[in-house]
This record gives C-alpha cells, structure tokens and sequence, in this order.
C-alpha cells in the first residue's frame, strides 16, 4: 500500500472509530474499553505472520516471534473473556429488571 | 504475497469488528457486538494460518494455545472487582506485541523506505510504552505499588528521556541498516519511558490512564498494520486508537482535567496538603440501627458507590438492602459518578452482576438535582467524587471537577472502612458536615447489619 491510500485509509478508520461510540452511555464505558481493546487483539494476525516469515535458523527472530504471538494471543483470547463476562451481566441484570 | 481470499476475508473481518463495536456501544445489542468481534477473530486468526510461505507453524500454534489458554484461564477466574488491572494488562499484552513485530521486522532487515520506517518506530515506541506503562498500572491497582513514584525534576526528566528515545528513533529511521545496539537500546528507553510516565500517577487518575493506554496500543497496532502491508491491522488498530482517545476524552472532561494535567502534575497528598482552607467540624459516628431506622423512614434515598463497595464486593447486599426499602415504600436510586471506582462505568458493571435494573441507575447530570429533595444520600466507598472543596477550594487538585452533590441532601451517611483521606489523599470536607454521620466498617458488613435492622424494623 504507497504512502498516501494509507493516509487516506488511516484518516476514515480514525473517523468510523471516532463516530461508532460517540453515542456510548456510560453504563457501557467499561465494557466497551474492554471490547476495543480485544479487537487490537487482532494484532495476533500481524504476530503470526512476522513468526511465519522468521528465519528458522535464528534464535533470535525465533524467540521474537514466539513471544509476539504469545502476547497477541492472550490479548485477543483475554480481551474476549473479560468483555463477554461484563456483558452478559449486564444482559442478567435486564431480566432482574424486568421483574 | 496476500491471496485474493485471505485479502477477502481480512476486509470482512475488518467490517465486523467496526458493527461490533457499534453493537457493543448499545446495551440492548452489546453482547452480540462481543461474540460478532470474537467469531471474526476467530476467521482472522485461521485464515492467516493459510498465508503462503509461512513457515514455524509448531512454535506458532504453542504460542497461540499458551498465550490464548493463559489468558483465558486467568479472564474466567479474576473476580469481578479485579477487571479494570486485567484490562490493563491485556492491553499492554497487544501493545507488546505490536512492538515485538516491529523488533522483529527489524530483526530481519526487512524495514525499507522512510514512511515504513517511520510508522515502524513509532508503533515500536507507543506499543513499548503501552506495554511497560499498562504493566505499572496493573502494579497499581492490583496493589504490588501501593504509593505513586515521582523523581525530583520528574517533567525535565521525562521530557529529556522523550528526546532521547525520539533522536534515536529519528536516527534508526535515517540509517539503511541501523546498528543492532541502536534498536535494542531504542526498544529500552521506550520501555522506561513508559515505566517513569505512569508511576507517578496516582489510582484516582488510573481510569483515563488505562483508556489512554488503551487508545496507544491501538495505533500501534496500525501502524505495525501499514508496516507488514496488513489492512486489517490498520482498520482494527486505527479505530481502536481513535475510538479510545474519544473515550479518554471524556473521562478526563468528567473530572474537569486536560489530559496533560493528567500525565504532568498528578494527584498527590503533598500537592493537597497545607495549603488548603481549614475544614471546621468534626466527623459523627453513626450506628447501623440509626442508619437502617432513618433510610427505613425516609421518603427518598440516594445511594452512591464507590470503590470501597467494589473492594468489599457489596453490590449483592446493597441490593439486598436496596430492595428491602423499597418494600417498605421507600424510593431508592444508584447516582453514579464517571469515575467513581477505578474505570469508568465500573460501577455500572457491579450493580448489573448484582441485578440492579438499568433505571434505577442514574449519571450524575440525570441525578445531581435530585439531592436536594432526597432524604437520604448513602455514600459506600466513595471519597473525592462526593467532595464539596471540589466546588468551593479553589487550591484544592480537585477544583472544579464536577461532584455529586450529597451534601444537598437532608442526611448523608458515609459508610468508609476508616478515618483516612481518599485515594487520591485529599481531605474530605463531606465528613464534617453537620447533616453528615460516618458508619465505620467494610461495606460488606455495615450493609449486613443495616439489613438486619431494617428487618427488625418491619417485623
């Protein structure tokens, strides 16, 4: 991708991202941090193909690699949970308030 | 490099994260928007198995099955009260690993062209501050750093180590083929920088930090994205940054301080001591049969929590407690502050698990007239959000931050474990009010025995 589409691309992204919670009751703050922060999670497709490209024969990149996917990995599976657990409280909590 | 159908299937991935994080900031539709994200990571992640030319798939798949087992395991058990350091710390996770991609592009030479370069170090550097910063803040709020650290001269300091980091960046995006020590030490001072950025903040202030973190690793996370030509990373990663940053926003609003006064001149006892007006008065006792006989009495109570109520974990007996008055004709609301506990909406989430309904919750422009006619303001563990020299000390660190004004109300009972000033070590001029009576104790337990009195009270 040359320079300037990526400009582009990274101005409209910081828009969407600006304009999709710009509505966001408080209620959610917590939830919603947590959510965005498990879709960086996706970081682990980044850290997987860096480890793919690495060269076999280097420790170094090796263990660079391994860690990079570790660490993504627990981002995107932990960032998950958390998130999932707050939300389904509060869906817990709608039927206690129907009540 | 990238086939057709994996570019495919990035883009739908990239679509569904963005309407999932459109879902989640609805609460009718947010636990969609949650297991939307979590299948499109799921594609992500074993369409990117079929890369071509990958090699190491056996050390990837350990990595992916630890990291991911972890995390999860450690997700499922925390207790609900410790979400807002695990937040913390997967964020830094993200941030690590979007610096450990940079290091190891790095690693391979294969870091050409200056705008590559460039958003290579840069995501290095704020993934390596979201990193080592986001690890401090889990320090913090898990309790291993009890007192905020500040150096003499801490803003010359961090100012001097930013131009550090930053020439040196400059320098290794100039070089074709910069040296190995250069990026290690590059990789070093960003980790310190991080370190020495976060731990003079107090936990008064951890919300807008870990947002702000957060909204770092995000961009990182992009520009790493533009660095291996991945527009998934981009999308996700730039919309994570910017929706975080909106986020930070306004929690820093909420507690009326730029994001700057934040980072540069943190909460601390020492700024709020001496200088001050003298508070007059002094705190009354309460016992938990008065309390339980004035709310059981009244027309109208308020109930504020605090972290207090979350390190007790209350919620359940506050509940409890909640609906007990209620049968016996009592109107009872939650008024929340937004940055009342250690994140924003922490509060939210505590009443939800304890089955509070959403309509009885209330934020603090919804709520802060309403003290004034309520016969009752029951604080729990909340301490410099219900801070009157907030609106009258002009030398105190918390002027002008927006308050819940109890002090309106016709009583004010504060349930606190102690005589100690809040978290952020300010004196609390509530407490000496004269329509204000202390009940000591956990809230866990001072809510136990008000539900007994108030039982006693209708038998």
């Amino acid at each position: 991708m040359d320079g300037i589409t990526a400009l582009y691309v990274f101005m409209l992204a910081a828009f969407t991202g600006y304009e999709v919670i710009s509505r966001v009751p408080v209620i959610l703050h917590t939830p919603l941090m947590s959510g965005s922060n498990f879709v960086h999670g996706v970081v682990l497709v980044g850290a997987m193909v860096v480890l793919g490209r690495a060269d076999p024969d280097s420790p170094l990149q090796l263990a660079i690699g391994f860690v990079a996917v570790f660490l993504g990995a627990a981002n995107a599976a932990g960032g998950y949970v958390v998130t999932e657990r707050m939300l389904a409280m509060f869906k817990g909590g709608k039927k206690a308030g129907g009540a | 490099m990238i086939s057709g159908f994996i570019q495919v299937s990035y883009f739908a991935v990239a679509v569904v994260f963005i309407l999932g994080l459109k879902a989640m900031s609805s609460p009718v539709t947010a636990r969609k928007g949650i297991v939307w994200a979590g299948w499109a990571m799921v594609a992500a992640t074993l369409v990117t198995l079929q890369t071509p030319g990958m090699q190491n798939y056996g050390l990837m798949i350990v990595a992916i099955v630890l990291g991911g087992a972890l995390a999860w395991w450690s997700g499922r058990v925390v207790k609900m009260t410790d979400m807002p350091q695990m937040v913390a710390i997967y964020n830094g996770m993200g941030g690590g690993a979007a610096a450990a991609i940079a290091a190891l592009e790095f690693a391979r030479g294969e870091v050409h062209g200056t705008v590559v370069a460039t958003l290579a170090v840069l995501g290095a550097l704020i993934g390596s501050v979201a990193f080592s910063g986001s690890c401090v803040a889990f320090a913090k709020l898990q309790g291993l750093m009890k007192k905020p650290i500040r150096l003499p001269q801490q803003n010359v300091v961090n100012i001097a180590l930013a131009a550090l980091t930053a020439l040196l960046g400059l320098l290794i995006i100039a070089s074709d083929a910069p040296a190995g020590a250069a990026i290690v030490l590059f990789f070093v001072l960003a980790l310190v920088l991080g370190v020495i950025l976060t731990s003079p903040i107090g936990g008064a202030d951890m919300p807008v930090v870990i947002s702000l973190l957060n909204a770092f690793t995000g961009l990182a996370v992009g520009f790493e994205g533009y660095v291996l030509g991945n527009p998934a990373l981009i999308v996700a990663g730039i919309v994570v940054g910017a929706s975080g940053t909106l986020l930070t926003q306004l929690m820093a609003k909420a507690m009326n301080r730029p994001i700057s006064n934040v980072l540069f001149t943190p909460l601390t006892g020492a700024a709020a001591g001496g200088e001050g007006e003298a508070i007059e008065g002094t705190m009354k006792e309460f016992s938990a049969l008065d309390a339980a006989s004035v709310m059981r009495y009244a027309a109208k109570v308020i109930i504020v929590p605090g972290y207090g109520m979350a390190v007790a974990g209350a919620q359940h007996k506050v509940w409890e407690m909640a609906q007990l008055l209620e049968e016996g004709g009592v109107e009872v609301a939650f008024a929340i502050h937004p940055v009342a506990g250690r994140m924003p909406g922490h509060m939210n989430v505590l009443l939800a698990e304890a089955g509070v309904p959403y309509d009885k919750i209330f934020d603090l422009e919804e709520i802060n007239a309403d003290f004034a006619q309520a016969d009752v303001a029951l604080v729990i563990g909340a301490n410099d959000v219900v801070n009157p020299v907030a609106r009258t000390d002009k030398s105190s660190p918390i002027y002008g931050m927006p308050i819940l004004n109890v002090d309106q109300a016709q009583n004010v009972i504060v349930v606190k474990r102690g005589k100690g000033a809040g978290y952020s070590g300010i004196e609390n001029a509530l407490f000496y009010k004269d329509n204000c009576r202390m009940l000591y104790g956990s809230a866990q337990q001072a809510i136990a025995e008000v539900i007994t009195h108030v039982k006693a009270l209708e038998a």
